[in-house]
């Protein structure tokens, strides 16, 4: 990439498309490679863009995922539509989850997502809004 | 170890990726929750599970693991078997309960990932 270059990556994920979910991590992943990101800051991308994508098909009316690539960093950006996370500190904390059983048997309700999404960036922000939808932002430097 | 030493010692089928059994692995780990498996393995590890939907597989791309082995003689589905292949995944399936696999796993040597020190 020259210093000029920027990627961006951009998907659609729907509610509860059990099917399709992970497509959109697992074709980011791929892109990260060809462009010769190093392997340690592609995994971490990774598991936040796969986090994200499965909390909005679990737990959202649906949305998008952004992902921008430039020399220096990489933002990942997960926005919905609602229905807004009502308590975010309780939601970070590790174990904490809503999932119905449903969910669960499916593998999914550990209550590590988005700790481990935290844990996997360099900067990382949630904005939620009853009804209106939830914002997160995660950023991950690349080193040399 | 070896995954050709893992098939044998778990009297595993092999399903997926058999022409790539020289890989070597020095963990395990035994998950059913998928963002356990995202917070604490690495590709030196080899996922146990009786999960069988294709966000096994997701997961395991994710995190850059080369095999799984679905135990108590569990079986991915269609959909997953497809994505190791394109994934150049090993799977294999065990008789075994995921008790008797790990403690099967781990006399023979391979380690839990407790002892990197990142289960906190
Ligand atoms: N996009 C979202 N919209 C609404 N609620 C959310 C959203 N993302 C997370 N939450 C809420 O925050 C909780 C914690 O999320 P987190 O990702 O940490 O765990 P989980 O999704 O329940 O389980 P896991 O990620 O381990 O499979 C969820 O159970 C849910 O209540
Ligand atoms: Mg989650």
């Amino acid at each position: 990439m020259s210093s000029r270059d920027m990627v961006i990556l951009s998907y659609r994920v729907n509610p509860e498309d059990f099917a399709k979910a992970g497509d959109a991590s697992s074709n980011t992943k791929k892109v990260l490679k060809k462009l010769g990101i190093p392997s340690d800051i592609t995994r971490r991308v990774a598991i936040v863009t796969y986090e994200a994508e499965i909390n909005i098909t679990i737990h959202s009316n649906g949305g998008e995922i952004i992902v921008s690539i430039d020399k220096a960093k990489i933002e990942i950006i997960a926005r919905d539509y609602g229905p807004g996370i009502p308590d975010i500190d309780r939601a970070m904390e590790k174990g904490y989850s809503t999932a119905s059983d449903h969910v669960r048997e499916m593998g999914f309700g550990a209550g590590m997502g988005l700790p481990n999404m935290k844990r996997c960036s360099d900067e990382f922000q949630i904005e939620s809004q009853k009804g209106k939808g939830t914002t997160v932002t995660s950023t991950i430097y690349i080193h040399d | 170890m070896y995954l050709y030493e893992i098939r044998d010692i778990l009297d595993a089928e092999v399903i997926a990726g058999m022409s790539r059994m020289d890989r070597e692995v020095d963990f395990a780990f035994g998950a059913d929750l998928m963002s356990d498996v995202l917070a604490f393995v690495n590709e030196r590890t080899v996922l146990l599970t009786g999960l069988t939907n294709p966000q096994v597989i997701r997961t395991a791309e994710m995190m850059d693991i080369a095999a799984i082995i679905y135990v108590r003689g569990k079986r991915p589905d269609t959909a997953s078997l497809e994505l190791a292949e394109e994934n150049g995944m090993t799977i294999m399936c065990t008789p075994y309960t995921l008790y008797t696999t790990s403690g099967i796993l781990y006399n023979a040597g391979l380690k839990g990932i407790d002892e990197l020190g990142v289960v906190t």
